[in-house]
């Protein structure tokens, strides 16, 4: 049998030869098979990103107001977001990405709510800024402890042109609340990272620039702050991580975005150290932080244990002796989970190989806690990263690993057919291909219902998950009939 | 019963469309008896004022914004007939009157609002009525987008009248709504059907327009002479037709509608690079040709 990388290449060349000369062309600067030790290589596998999808092609991406509404924005917990324009938007992406909060629905907190203008023909015609106006003043009256609202645009909007911007200021500045305009029409740029990057425009602009009167006093500052930056708190992720961080002394302000509050969000301008965990999603706010309150950011990872001692380390290394005393005191304690944990799973899943499907970070993220689990990551890709992320993911991958950008249904399931992987972990919409091809198969969008997935105690449920999905019984029954003996 | 003909009246706003297409449109009503319905599609809703005698009270898109949806609302609701000697009971044809709508300017989107209403006049059988032997589209402006393209497309608007003028913008207008007729028409089979030449008055505007006309393939229907009585008439909300039938300018609406009723000269537009409705305009426009160094010098610079 060849090797993996001759394989990972000839299955590159096979998928590309279904296309006609010009997608060939195209796709060919999208698929690569990256290298751990190839230093010529200027991003993983040499391959092209973030730019316009082929037509024509099953794609898995989103668009702009899915960047912003339903990424970066919806999870703040005491805000309503509205999906301004006709109800499918808002309705078919309606608490989707399982972000956890506390707080109680529909009174101080609307998480799950789905708040639409739900356009009609006449307000195409007519505009829907007077709608629009109603709405901030329904919600207001029926949901008075909400503490701001955005107003995320769908095509509609920026079709005919309404000028959501001039109504949520008249609204704004008529009652002293937050009023957020968010123009990410949903065909605005190549994929959802234009509007993470909108939405993270409109924090600058609306939240710290215009910081809300009605948010009470700030909370003092210490030497310990920090916030937690591109953490959605899908199935609780971002709890299984600020326990770490409580628990090595410092103290965390602000989560981004999952389970987060407008307060959390203005008090962020004052923390000591912002940690990155979705570079994608939010690096631009980020960089304008410490551009304009000169606070430094670092990237760090919690998936699986061992990027998990790393980041802390590397955080701790921020801060004072006695942080990093309790950081590694944080680590000595958890070391005897690590080890029940690998002791119970690494026999049942050693060896197990991996194809990973993600959008902007987790496709190098959990390469990591899969490898400490020992199995084997052969091939990754994502919906929607830049270049610089696939730079980074040069140095998280293992082995000779394909590298598929905005890999499309065919060449996804082209590829898995070539490759073989016992499991395939990627997104909702791709899930139920490879489970009826009879694959163990992962949802790492939403965990599948799971989670959390970081830190720690997010690490026991991954490795149970993974168990469960690759060695359940179940696989044993899904014989085709076809291949049953004694039947024709 | 002869088979209907679906016409539009395009122009450069402005112009005198909706003047025009209305005198002409009462002419074929009163002189030649034939019925005929006007779709207005400006959101101006003037399009059929002169034969109500009153602005349009109810416009498709007002009233089903009212109603809540475009499906509440009954043809009847939006369907008016025309006042004096366009009622139905009349001696002669008859006129019906209905207008789009649509939203304040700087709002919304117009050219949906022409989708909409066309949409909604098709689905409740408006073009079936018994005796209509005419219906007339009367858009605004320029073909801006592809709701203002709605009556040429398809299924709609056969014929198109150009409404233009001796003037240099008018013309740069009838040559761009000649290129969205061509857009059409190898799929829909709309044509275009000839110039009308509201005049203005210009230098040398017949010939202008008569090249022009000739250049886009088509022809030069008829020449409308400038005359006060179009205003007078106007200011008492009606047509010359009914306001001094008589009068010279009654008898040149006559003759525009007389030709539009045995038009059958119906062309695909050829319509003019930029360089070349230059020269045209050069040629027939101007007594001598502009020298290249003058451009952009004023006349006294010159």
């Amino acid at each position: 049998m060849s090797s993996l990388e001759a394989r990972q290449k000839a299955a590159v060349e096979e998928v590309l030869k279904a296309y006609p000369e010009k997608a060939a062309k195209n796709r060919a600067k999208h698929l690569g098979v990256g290298s751990p030790d190839d230093e010529s290589q200027k991003t993983c596998g040499n391959v092209r990103s973030n730019k316009k999808t082929v037509a024509g092609v099953m794609s898995q991406r989103g668009c702009a107001y899915a960047g912003s509404k339903g990424v970066v924005w919806g999870p703040v917990k005491d805000m309503v977001h509205i999906s301004h324009g006709p109800i499918g938007c808002g309705q078919y992406s309606r608490a989707g990405r399982r972000n956890y909060y506390i707080g109680t629905t529909g009174v101080d907190s609307f998480v799950t709510m789905n708040f639409s203008s739900d356009f009609q023909e006449k307000d195409i015609v007519f505009g829907g800024d007077k709608k629009l106006t109603k709405c901030l003043e329904e919600i207001d009256v029926l949901f008075p402890l909400n503490n701001g609202i955005t107003v995320q645009s769908e095509c509609p909007i920026g079709l005919i042109g309404d000028d959501i911007n001039a109504a949520s200021k008249m609204y704004a500045q008529k009652t002293g609340h937050t009023i957020v305009p968010v123009n990410c029409e949903g065909f605005r740029g190549v994929s959802q990272s234009l509007g993470h990057h909108i939405a993270n425009d409109t924090v600058r602009d609306y939240i710290f620039d215009a910081s809300p009167a009605t948010l009470g006093e700030p909370i003092a500052v210490t030497d310990y702050d920090v916030a937690i930056i591109g953490d959605y708190n899908i199935g609780g992720d971002a709890w299984s991580s600020r326990i770490l961080l409580e628990e090595m002394g410092l103290r965390v302000v602000a989560q981004w975005s999952g389970d987060a509050t407008i307060k959390e969000m203005v008090q962020t301008t004052k923390v000591k150290l912002n940690l990155l965990h979705c570079y994608r999603s939010m690096n631009y706010i980020s960089r304008h932080m410490e551009k304009e309150y000169g606070i430094p950011w670092i990237e760090y990872n919690f998936f699986g244990p061992s990027q998990t001692i790393k980041s802390l380390r590397k955080i701790a290394a921020f801060f004072d002796v006695s942080i990093q005393e309790k950081c590694e005191a944080v680590i000595a304690k958890y070391q005897p989970l690590v080890d029940a944990i690998t002791n119970k799973y690494r026999p049942l899943l050693e060896g197990k190989t991996v194809m990973l499907f993600v959008g902007g970070l987790r496709p190098r993220h959990v390469i990591g806690a899969y490898e400490d689990l020992g199995m084997e990551v052969i091939g990754t890709g994502y919906e929607f990263a830049h270049d610089d992320d696939y730079k980074r993911t040069k140095d998280e991958i293992f082995r000779s690993t394909v590298i598929y950008d905005d890999v499309n249904e065919y060449e996804l399931e082209a590829f898995v057919k070539a490759l073989q992987p016992d499991l395939v972990a990627s997104g909702i919409k791709e899930k139920y291909v490879f489970q009826k091809m009879g694959l163990p198969y992962r949802q790492m969008h939403s965990w599948d219902y799971s989670g959390p997935y970081h830190g720690y105690d997010g690490f026991a449920i991954f490795a149970s998950d993974m168990d469960l999905a690759i060695n359940s019984p179940v696989w044993g029954h899904s014989k085709a009939p076809w291949d049953k003996e004694g039947e024709a | 019963m002869a088979a209907l003909r679906q016409i539009a009246f395009y122009g450069k706003g402005g112009i005198g469309k909706s003047t025009t297409s209305q005198n002409t449109l009462a002419s074929m009503a009163f002189y030649f008896d034939k019925n005929i319905m006007i779709v207005g599609c400006d959101p101006k809703a003037d399009s059929t004022r002169l034969i109500l005698h009153e602005k349009a009270q109810n416009t498709i898109l007002q009233l089903a914004a009212e109603m809540g949806t475009v499906e509440d609302l009954e043809l009847s609701d939006a369907l008016k007939p025309g006042a004096g000697i366009f009622a139905p009971e009349n001696p002669h044809g008859w006129i019906q009157c209905t207008e789009s709508g649509g939203p304040e300017p700087g709002v919304g989107c117009a050219g949906r609002g022409v989708i909409t209403a066309i949409n909604f006049l098709e689905e409740e059988g408006a073009y079936e009525a018994e005796g209509l032997d005419f219906v007339s589209y009367d858009v605004l402006g320029d073909v801006v987008c592809g709701g203002f393209a709605m009556p040429i497309r398809e299924g709609k608007a056969q014929e198109i009248y150009i409404v233009m003028s001796g003037e240099m913008m008018a013309m740069y207008a009838a040559n761009n709504i000649s290129k969205g007729i061509l857009k059409y028409a190898n799929t829909g089979g709309v044509r275009l059907a000839g110039l009308i030449c509201n005049a203005r008055m210009t230098d040398f505007e017949y010939d202008l327009a008569w090249a022009l006309a000739r250049d886009l393939g088509t022809h030069m229907i008829h020449f409308v002479p400038r005359n006060n009585i179009v205003q007078r008439a106007e200011i008492r909300r009606m047509t010359v037709v009914e306001y001094s039938p008589k009068a010279d300018q009654a008898l040149e609406y006559k003759e525009l509608a007389r030709k539009i009723i045995a038009n059958d000269f119906k062309v695909i537009p050829t319509p003019l690079e930029m360089d070349d409705l230059e020269a045209l305009i050069m040629k027939y426009g101007l007594e001598e040709e502009a020298d290249i160094d003058n451009i952009g010098k004023s006349e006294v610079a010159a």
